[in-house]
């Protein structure tokens, strides 16, 4: 329970579903703010307070569970490590795949609990056969399943998502208030928990350092500089302060981040179209296609708020490789890209490479 | 419910309440001249004289505070403050270990007005390195400001050698404050006798001792200080000039007589309590340690050594708060020890001073015995324990491996 709406609710129909709950806040930082600043950010006293006193309306037992060191090395580091290595990552999948579904479900399946609620918005359905599948949430706008992707079979077991049908956040916030939990009108977070005001070029800035590096075209040739290749993310447009304009006089967008060098590439946007995506770091969420290794139909999807576009995916030379039917703008390594076959997620990939639909010397 | 964490708070006694409710009914702001107020008044001062009778101090000297915590604060600024008037006293002397009443409001002093805080180690019993505190009294003894410190630890149970520290600080002419908030009720205290006993002269040796009355069966709400006659203090808040100007605000003439009620019926029973209590904490001490040979007693393993409500274990392997929701699930209420912001807990600053690892102060765990627990709730406990301790071992630490790691 994170002090927020949706895990409100969703405790509060396990309850209704005649489970035995209990409401547990995980202490993701040793030093917690005290009240939350607009709608960023999370885990503030201000937040256990909420959760606290959403399972006291509730009437279940409520424990705030530490799991601060887990956060700090397998979301935050990790975080730091990616963008240094020019990739970008999303800490929230990692906190997913690492803490929610993994030392938070670990340790409560030891204590005693068979599952993990939360207040995503996705569905776990069960096939014929038992096994259980991770589906898009029936409100599309608000489908969380992509964060979900990183689940597997094993985790599937064991999670629970009580917001799953519901057709919108409204009608939460709404059952939020007809129940009487104070945080039925409580602003939604947003972007990245443990960057607090929002700055993730500034706090990156303070953990990696800054350094002037090379801003080069894709011929090679240096148009400007920059003060730290981690800054910038592929796609991006704005900030990169070019002195020399382009020929064309067209914008220009980042295509690439070279870390090991301090080296940003930027080029046109039409160079930003990527015709394959591939990772090697991939898994199924439950069960595993038949036959991976033959080119199925798909759709994958790059983003948590990205459109799915229609792909044909197969596994080859120990990566999911992923080939969109048309061109996709703003892939960068770090992404994860999820693979769904209608509703279902069929399982997901890091981005470790991509491959540019648009030759150099087009 | 068994309830086995009488340091977090205790039972009212029944006395306590009733003097509570019969005097929620008078009327009369004890300030007031006319005769309602007189007699709040005589309420007022009938209970505090009776709160100082069982802390050997006169009435006069004692300060009804909203708080054990503030307590704590105005003994500690007060003094500071206070001893900044005439000279610059820059030196804050704190063992390490301290509760967070203290360890905070010492951080604030140096943080905003340039104190220099200087922690005295503590052993691996929990107790205060007196060679240490000797050799920070005698360089420069002049310069240090105060001297504050626990009259018994709140989390490991370790008695602090009270009157040796009292004794340092009287021959080097330094004020001492003892927050006695976890021994009140626990141990005997007597300030005067203290004070005649280490030869202290006017304003130095210990002037000031913290009290709270929740502790000892009294209401939450309601604290003092005591504050020697030769001790001057500057006030944390200012108004009305109730209670010698130390303390202004009306004054709580019901909490007070509560107070006072729960402070005589415990000073009254105190040895006899204090041996019944021991009993029962040696065998949670012994059938822990038979239970689960596993588990390690922390702090002073003397009985005569520990606060006799006192018991604490660290779980190594384990996770105090996976101990502390299943024993709860059990229907067993203990604490992990150590205070928590919004129940965010934080490996045990105590354990850390003591010289232990991280990894055992989380797995601690605190069982505290009050005036009121029996021999069934110890049972209780003790039933529960090795089932609680054989899953929170699976559990593990949430710091430890996940499967992503294997």
């Amino acid at each position: 329970m994170s002090g927020g709406v949706d895990s409100a609710v969703a405790a509060a129909r396990a309850v209704d579903a005649g489970h035995e709950v209990v409401g547990v806040h995980l202490a993701l930082s040793r030093m917690p703010g005290t009240l939350r600043t607009g709608s960023r950010g999370c885990c503030t006293i201000e937040d256990s307070m909420d959760a606290q006193r959403a399972a006291n309306v509730l009437g279940i037992p409520y424990y705030v569970w530490d799991f601060s060191e887990r956060f700090k090395a397998d979301v935050v580091d990790d975080f730091i490590a990616e963008y240094s290595a020019g990739r970008t990552p999303n800490p929230c999948m990692r906190c997913n795949e690492r803490i929610k579904f993994a030392a938070l479900l670990e340790k409560a399946l030891a204590l005693g609990f068979d599952a993990v609620a939360t207040g995503h918005y996705a569905s776990i359905v069960t096939d014929a056969a038992g096994n259980k599948e991770l589906h898009r949430a029936s409100a599309w706008a608000k489908d969380q399943s992509y964060v979900l992707g990183v689940l597997t079979a094993e985790q599937l077991e064991h999670a629970y998502f009580p917001l799953g049908d519901t057709p919108s956040k409204d009608l939460v916030r709404a059952e939020a208030a007809r129940r009487g939990l104070s945080v039925a009108q409580k602003p939604d977070s947003h972007d990245i928990c443990f960057i607090s005001d929002g700055d993730t070029k500034g706090w990156l800035a303070e953990r990696v350092g800054t350094a002037t590096g090379d801003v080069v075209d894709r011929t090679g040739a240096v148009v400007g500089s920059h003060e730290g290749a981690h800054a910038f993310t592929v796609g991006q447009r704005r900030g990169l302060h070019l002195g020399t304009p382009a020929p064309d006089g067209r914008p220009r967008f980042v295509l690439e981040v070279r870390p090991k060098d301090n080296t940003v590439v930027v080029g046109p946007k039409e160079a930003l179209a990527i015709g394959e995506i591939a990772g090697s770091r991939f898994t199924w969420a439950g069960e595993p296609p038949s036959d991976a290794s033959t080119p199925f139909e798909c759709e994958v999807q790059i983003r948590a708020h990205a459109d799915p576009v229609p792909a044909v995916a197969v596994v080859t030379g120990g990566e999911l490789v992923v080939t969109p039917q048309h061109p996709l703008d703003g892939v960068a390594p770090g992404q994860t890209a999820v693979v769904y076959v209608g509703t279902r997620v069929l399982g997901q990939c890091t981005i470790d490479r991509t491959v540019s639909a648009v030759p150099v010397d087009a | 419910m068994v309830y086995l964490d009488h340091a977090a708070t205790t039972p009212m006694l029944p006395e306590a309440i009733e003097a509570l409710t019969g005097a929620l009914a008078v009327v009369g702001n004890p300030a007031s001249i006319h005769s309602a107020g007189q007699q709040a008044k005589r309420l007022l001062e009938e209970s505090r004289e009776q709160v100082a009778a069982t802390l050997g101090a006169d009435g006069i000297e004692v300060v009804f505070t909203g708080s054990g915590t503030e307590a704590v604060n105005l003994a500690i600024k007060g003094l500071w403050w206070h001893r900044q008037a005439d000279a610059s006293r820059p030196r804050l002397l704190v063992p390490a270990g301290e509760h967070h009443a203290t360890v905070d409001t010492v951080e604030w002093l140096a943080e905003h007005d340039g104190a220099l805080v200087e922690e005295i180690p503590l052993d691996e019993l929990g107790r205060i390195r007196l060679d240490a505190l000797e050799a920070a009294l005698t360089r420069d003894g002049a310069s240090v400001a105060l001297v504050t410190m626990l009259w018994a630890n709140n989390e490991v149970g370790t008695i602090q050698p009270v009157e040796e520290v009292a004794r340092l600080t009287a021959r080097a002419g330094v004020p001492l404050h003892v927050d006695a908030i976890a021994a009140y009720g626990q141990l005997p205290i007597d300030v005067h006798g203290l004070r005649r006993s280490t030869g202290a002269a006017p304003g130095t040796g210990i002037v000031a001792l913290s009290v709270s009355a929740h502790k000892i069966g009294g209401p939450a709400g309601i604290g003092a200080l005591v504050l020697d006659r030769s001790a001057a203090v500057e006030p944390l808040i200012h108004g009305g000039g109730q209670q010698r100007k130390v303390r202004s605000g009306t004054q709580d003439v019901a909490a007070a007589a509560s107070f006072a009620a729960a402070a005589s019926v415990v000073a009254a029973r105190l040895e006899a309590d204090a041996r019944r209590m021991s009993a029962l904490r040696d065998r949670v001490i012994s059938g822990a340690l038979a239970e689960v040979p596993e588990a390690r007693l922390s702090g002073d393993p003397d009985p005569d050594g520990r606060l006799p409500g006192n018991v604490h274990l660290s779980f190594t392997g384990c996770e105090g708060d996976s101990l502390l929701f299943l024993l709860d699930a059990a229907g067993v209420a203990v604490s992990t020890g150590s205070a928590c912001q919004a129940g965010v807990p934080e490996p045990s600053h105590v354990l850390m001073a003591m010289g232990r690892s991280e990894t055992d102060a989380r797995g601690a765990l605190r069982i505290t015995i009050g005036h009121g627990s029996t021999e069934a709730d110890v049972d209780a406990f003790l039933a529960a324990l090795p089932g609680a301790y054989a899953q929170a071992s699976r559990a593990g630490l949430a710091a430890r491996a996940t499967s992503f790691d294997r």
